[in-house]
């Protein structure tokens, strides 16, 4: 029996997709048939993950399906990220959805399909696949923020997600569909040609609308009404899920469409950046400062910090896309480690969201409270943690391409948000504590404590690798 | 031994793993546990103290450049790049040498979460010796931004009744220049493309964008400094911080915006530091006066020092934009000096608040009595405070003020009358709280300092007589390098 010709490279490229396809659909035969799983799905799961990460990271690059899945450094790169931070959110909240009783056996396989989906956006090049890959994990993602079927704010926050996800989706087809009647092509290098030749109005009427779609998915402002609702409704360790790797998934695939499809257009797609940017930093910054449920507070925190990754995208050019990759990422490491510790925290059984159920923990929970500090601190972007140099990246390339008063605006707004982020560490360190907390389940700790030590010291040693990587993804991603 | 520097640097955090470790292995409502974390912490000052002499001995006071320096490349075009100067050099043996003295004047004071505290502490002195050692603006940014956690803590955990206001006043308005200041710091990457310290002293930047940068460095140090009108920080975070804290504020954070406006300032942006030389002038000048008489209203004992803190530091900034050779030396000098002075007056309002728990002036009077020998050791530095020849004080002030006067005679002028009315509000405090009779029957059992106390008192009444008295000591350090920062910066003459 012979193969066809060319299906083993292929299959190489396509390695990462296909293990995960195999693997999330082996799993809920598994589930569906076994009913009740145990601690081996759990790590099927998880090692699948693994598996695609690595068969990313090894794997051959190349572009398949007219473009429709592109392997190249950019997108390696954010795959193994993406993969990693999905497969450390499995675990941590398989335990803390058996200590709430939920069982059931889709959690791990629906993180899966999401993380196929958003390895799928990285590699998207072209809007069918593009659109493609973003419905796969939207979807993925709406179920898990109703995972919790029995509690009435997890499914306000499911429904919520999902009707306005709808809209968005609707701006991404109109979008798409306006492009692809003026450019004559869903094809990237084809619009790219296109809007070479000439960008027309219809085409940059696509463009905004794909813009805003996308905004959509990140929550930049002022798309962002849904994430403050979906991030308190929806299960812990599912909001510490979908606020890290989907973003950085939006992230690369805003940057490629922006570059490799629209790059004739750079002027006019900066400036909605930059007004998105400044909007989010100023949303997160001054929305925030009125919060006092520590998930909506950190989902203003994410407006903002996706507002700083827009000014790093704005900057354009190699430096600029390679500032924000740095960027997603290491905000990505922070608000895993943040939500994994507000998922290891409980009293008497009850969850821990409000700033007085933080009251006086340095005291009864040093080590958790410390690394909670060391998060906060971090998304203030405070030296010398991992924040801070998400934002030296990010400010440096903003500086550099000339938009030097939208860097110090966004800056000024850090200090405005430095206030709540204060405000915590002030309940944790200076107040009298009340209550006694529940001993934490032990892979959050662990997720917890080792997220900790990443944002500080070992990002400061980390990033002598993670420069040179994020600058070959960058060079493959930048405008050519 | 080159590397001596990260050495000094880093000790401090040595004690903080030991004292971590200790935490393990102990247990925490053991007495001598808490007695141990004292000791570590002491040990660890010590050895810093130690290093420092000993770098201060490989020094070469003939050189103008950085020396003992080290350098290891880090990412993205960073270094690890650390040297110490003629001027530098000041800085850090003053930090190594205060600490210990802040551990001694904790010992008995700070009863609750004594393990963090010392970790606090510990943590700062880390930062505060990086902050003169950098050589790197990155680093440079890293240990001066740092210093604003373990500070917070310590105004917000151990601090007075207004503790958790004074604390985010402190941080708020601190991290607002410093976000200027880090936006500044990127540009000037960005265009010169380095990020050493040396290197961009070299540079010279267009006088356009020297501006800019100079304003947005301003915003930083002005705070810091701190300069009338961003002060406002500064008598809360005094006021409230624990004894040890106001002394480490006052000796050695208000010194970094001095030792910045020198190291960045004026090196790097002379066009700019020349042209904003009036504007400087003119906000000392306000400084010295208007917080010379906010002091003298005081009914606050450590407010009152806190406010003479802002008007010494309006002296120090006079003389560093005096753009000459005896401003300049000034300048030096009088921060050593009132690093020294105004920890030893914070210390000073630390021992009677020990024993009284209030600050309020008109609560004391008379203490002589009972307290002869806690009266002649704050006359000294009283005196000190004021200027009187023979005291470190004066040296300072007697320089800076010479140098003013060659740069604007109006300025240098109206800058004397601070003198004065520094001697006004010092001499007042002491009478009322040392002399006269003692009426209040609260200060009945009141007692005379202890061994402890006179201990830490006695290596401060000595360093002030010695520089007073001897003051090329220093000068012997600084020539060679201040000569070298006047001779690149030539200040637009004014009237």
């Amino acid at each position: 029996m012979s193969l066809p010709p060319g299906l083993l490279s292929t299959a190489g490229i396509a390695a990462p997709e296909i293990i995960l396809a195999v693997v999330a659909l082996v799993l809920l035969a598994w589930g569906a048939f076994q009913g009740k799983t145990g601690l081996l799905f759990t790590l099927a799961a998880m090692a699948g993950l693994v598996a695609a990460a690595l068969a990313a990271a090894l794997g051959p690059l190349g572009r398949l399906f007219a473009d429709g899945l592109i392997a190249d450094q950019g997108a390696v790169f954010a795959k193994v990220f993406i993969y990693g931070a999905s497969a450390l959110a499995i675990p941590v909240g398989e335990q803390w959805f058996a200590r709430k009783g939920i069982t059931g056996f889709e959690y791990p396989v629906l993180v899966v399909i999401a993380a196929l989906g958003m390895g799928m956006m990285v590699s998207a090049g072209d809007l069918i696949s593009l659109f493609i890959a973003v419905e796969l994990q939207s979807l993925a993602l709406y179920i898990l923020a109703a995972y919790s079927r029995n509690d009435p704010k997890g499914s306000e926050a499911g429904l919520k997600y999902f009707v306005l996800g709808a809209l968005s989706t609707g701006l991404l087809l109109y979008g798409s569909s306006l492009i692809y009647g003026f450019a004559g092509s869903t094809r990237f290098s084809a619009i790219a040609a296109s809007v070479h030749a000439g960008a027309g109005t219809g085409v940059l009427f696509g463009l905004v609308f794909l813009i805003c779609g996308i905004g959509f998915k990140v929550s930049a402002a002022p798309f962002h009404m849904w994430t403050p609702d979906v991030y308190e409704g929806a299960p812990t360790p599912v909001v510490g899920f979908f606020a890290g790797a989907p973003k950085l998934a939006g992230m690369v695939l805003l940057a490629r469409v922006l570059t490799q499809a629209f790059g004739g257009a750079v002027d006019q797609w900066r400036q909605i950046l930059i007004v998105m940017a400044l909007l989010s930093v100023g949303v997160g910054a001054f929305a925030g400062l009125a919060q006092k449920n520590l998930k909506r507070l950190w989902a203003y925190s994410s407006i903002a910090n996706v507002g700083y990754a827009l000014v790093g995208l704005a900057a354009g050019g190699a430096a600029g896309i390679q500032s924000m990759l740095i960027f997603m990422v290491l905000y990505t490491v922070d608000v895993t480690g943040f939500f994994a510790c507000l998922a290891a925290l409980s009293k008497d059984g009850r969850a821990m969201e409000s700033f007085d159920d933080f009251a006086g923990l340095m005291r009864e929970r040093p080590g958790l409270a410390v690394a909670m500090t060391v998060f906060s601190l971090s998304a203030l972007g405070l030296p010398p943690f991992s924040g801070f140099w998400a934002k030296f990246f990010v400010f440096k390339a903003a500086i550099a391409a000339g938009l030097a008063p939208v860097a110090v605006i966004a800056l000024v707004g850090s200090v405005v948000a430095a206030f709540y982020y204060l405000r915590l560490i002030k309940v944790m360190w200076l107040d009298p504590g009340v209550g006694t907390t529940d001993a934490p389940p032990a892979v959050a700790t662990a997720v917890t404590y080792a997220t900790a030590l990443f944002a500080f010291p070992a990002v400061m040693i980390a990033l002598i690798a993670l420069d040179p990587f994020a600058h070959t993804a960058a060079a493959a991603l930048a405008l050519r | 031994m080159s590397g001596i520097l990260s050495l000094a640097t880093f000790t401090p955090l040595i004690g903080v793993v030991a004292i971590l470790a200790l935490k393990l292995f102990a247990r925490a409502d053991d007495p001598r546990t808490a007695s141990a974390v004292k000791w570590i912490a002491l040990a660890a000052t010590l050895a810093t103290l130690a290093l420092s002499v000993l770098a201060v001995v490989r020094f070469d006071p003939s050189q103008a450049g950085f020396q003992l320096t080290e350098d290891a490349v880090w990412f993205a075009g960073l270094h690890y790049k650390m040297g110490i100067d003629g001027i530098s050099i000041l800085f850090v043996l003053l930090t190594a040498f205060l600490m210990p003295l802040c551990i001694i004047a904790s010992w008995r004071s700070i009863q609750s979460r004594i393990m963090e505290y010392m970790i606090a502490f510990l943590v700062l002195e880390t930062l505060m010796v990086g902050v003169f050692c950098a050589l790197d603006l990155i680093l440079f940014y890293l240990f001066f931004e740092g210093q604003l956690i373990p500070m917070f803590l310590i105004i917000g955990i151990w601090g007075g009744q207004r503790r958790v206001y004074a604390a985010f006043k402190f941080f708020l308005y601190t991290l607002l220049g410093s976000v200027l200041m880090l936006a500044a710091i990127l540009a000037m990457i960005g265009i010169a493309h380095t990020s050493s310290i040396p290197a961009l002293m070299a540079y010279h930047f267009a006088p356009g964008v020297q501006t800019w940068l100079w304003l947005a460095f301003l915003a930083s140090f002005a705070v810091k400094t701190p300069m009338w009108p961003v002060h406002t920080w500064l008598p809360d975070a005094h006021v409230e911080a624990p004894t040890a804290g106001s002394v480490i504020l006052a000796g050695i954070l208000l010194k970094m915006g001095g030792y910045g406006f020198m190291r960045f300032s004026l090196p790097m942006f002379p066009d700019a530091s020349a042209a904003f030389t009036p504007l400087i002038f003119t906000l000392s000048v306000i400084a010295i006066v208007y917080t010379s008489l906010v002091a003298f209203r005081q009914t606050d004992f450590k407010k009152l020092i806190a406010y003479s803190s802002v008007a010494h530091m309006g002296f120090v900034t006079l003389g560093i934009f005096s753009g000459n050779l005896q401003g300049e030396q000034g300048a030096l000098f009088l921060m050593l000096s009132h690093g020294l002075i105004s920890a030893a007056l914070f210390l000073c309002v630390g021992v009677v608040y020990d024993r009284m728990h209030t600050r309020e002036i008109a609560f004391y009077g008379g203490l002589v009595t009972p307290m002869p020998i806690y009266a002649a050791v704050f006359m000294l530095f009283t005196m000190g405070n004021v200027g009187l020849p023979g005291t470190s004080g004066f040296v300072g002030e007697i320089l800076s003020l010479t140098g003013a006067y060659g740069a604007s005679t109006w300025a240098a002028i109206i800058a004397t009358t601070g003198v004065i009315l520094s001697a006004v509000y010092a001499l007042t405090l002491y009478r009322r709280v040392i002399f006269g009779t003692l009426t209040n029957p609260e200060l009945a059992g009141i007692t005379d300092l202890e061994s402890r106390e006179v201990l830490i008192f006695v290596p401060l009444a000595v360093s002030v007589l010695i520089l007073g008295l001897q003051p090329s000591l220093v000068f012997h350090f600084t020539d060679a390098s201040v000569a070298r920062l006047v001779a690149n910066f030539h200040p637009a003459s004014l009237m």
